[in-house]
């Protein structure tokens, strides 16, 4: 049986569960939660670049290096496209990613 | 068909970011052949079966998605090296590129950077693909065309800064018009449609501050019944659609958007108007653009505008 993980976003006040074998993107989306843009869903555009605060995940594919370079993701920067949780995470927003 | 001195874009290579994943997206989705590899496996070449030339596509396994360069064939070797003194006329700085250099099948080709930071390269001789489609009483096809079954690689679009300039050199240097454009409301161009022949677009710009930007690939599929062929596809392969099925009002193409596994988005489109340098330029106002884009809602998407790789 696959975990199912709380993401939880903007300081605490939005939250939603996402599966490990989900992105975090996927999830947040389906359930309308977040109002972060989204694009290309490929690590390519960098639209869904937000900050990891706590939390483990798993990345399931390549992130451009033109959104997310090495540095940005030793200090917590990922692509929510990019990534599945291995627990609870909390997330926060970067500038000039929301509507 | 050429009216003037630039053929056709013939070629372009796009960075990628998974190199299987994506090459399987090109070739068993889309409907392109793969013609060859490099030795060292991060690059493959592609192209559409209705195309003649060698190759039209070369995937680049890459850290960031995104455009390496467009290549132009144009119709003479004569023509080539004209076009060249042109381009060092208009100021823009030559690199040479020997045949067979890293294009398997390609001849001397030149490169260089225009205004909007975008890398152009130029070629008048590229060989025959093994696999060509028939030319004595042809049938239609060799090998039934898969997935979204794309003709050829048909014109990009992207973005950058002094779209102007850019547009100026392709008129001049490239012998191109411009069937449509689009104007800000104080004037401005906003974008520009290209051409050096009767497709209605080549190419085309949109002003943009981030240098080197692609918008999208696009591919030409036969009609409106292949269209819908393509969202099913994307569909079953869970690809994330960005637009369409729908109409532009510009070009008149039949078009659907989505993203290929690396990010870089690809329009499939089918149709258009024959366009003719002869014919007065169709001019659209900023504030009607989403009319202009996406005919049948009539309003501008914006991820669309905004998201480029």
């Amino acid at each position: 049986m696959r975990d199912t993980f709380v993401i939880t976003l903007n300081a605490g006040q939005e939250s939603f569960l996402c599966g490990e074998d989900d992105t975090v993107l996927a999830a947040m989306l389906r359930q309308r939660r977040g109002h972060l843009r989204c694009g290309c869903f490929g690590g390519g555009c960098g639209i869904c670049k937000m900050r990891i605060v706590s939390g483990a995940y798993h990345q399931i594919k390549p992130m451009s290096r033109a959104h997310i370079s090495e540095a940005e993701q030793a200090e917590g920067l990922a692509l929510l496209c990019c990534i599945a949780p291995r627990g609870d995470m909390v997330l926060s927003r970067v500038d000039g990613n929301y509507e | 068909m050429g009216f003037n001195k630039t053929l056709r874009p013939g070629l372009v290579q796009i960075r990628v970011l998974d190199l299987d994943k994506t090459l399987h997206f090109y070739k068993e989705i889309l409907g392109l052949n793969e013609v060859c590899r490099s030795s060292d496996g991060l690059r493959v070449c592609l192209k559409a079966y209705d195309e003649f030339d060698h190759h039209s596509v070369t995937l680049r396994l890459a850290s960031e998605a995104g455009l390496d360069y467009v290549a132009f064939k144009v119709n003479s070797p004569e023509e080539l090296e004209r076009i060249k003194d042109e381009v060092v006329a208009f100021g823009y700085r030559i690199d040479v590129i020997p045949p067979e250099y890293d294009q398997p099948g390609f001849g001397k080709r030149y490169a260089f950077t225009i205004s909007t930071g975008h890398r152009f390269q130029i070629y008048s001789d590229v060989k025959l693909a093994d696999q060509t489609p028939m030319i004595h009483n042809p049938d239609i096809w060799t090998e039934p065309p898969r997935g979204m079954r794309a003709t050829r690689m048909d014109h990009f679009l992207l973005y950058g800064p002094n779209i102007a300039e850019a547009e100026r050199f392709c008129k001049e240097v490239f012998g191109m018009y411009a069937p449509e454009v689009c104007n800000t409301v104080d004037g401005n161009r906003l974008a520009v449609w290209l051409t050096g022949s009767n497709k209605p677009h080549d190419l085309a710009f949109v002003e943009y501050p981030k240098p080197g930007k692609i918008h999208h690939l696009g591919f030409y599929l036969n009609d409106w019944t292949d269209i819908g062929n393509a969202a099913d596809w994307i569909a079953v392969n869970r690809l994330k659609l960005d637009v369409g099925p729908t109409r532009h009002a510009i070009t008149r193409g039949l078009t659907i958007y989505f993203w290929e596994p690396s990010g870089n988005r690809i329009e499939v489109y089918a149709g258009g108007y024959s366009a003719y340098p002869d014919h007065p330029q169709r001019v659209w106002d900023s504030d009607q653009l989403g009319r202009g884009l996406f005919y049948y809602s009539g309003e501008m998407v914006p991820s669309f505008l905004e998201i480029v790789t």
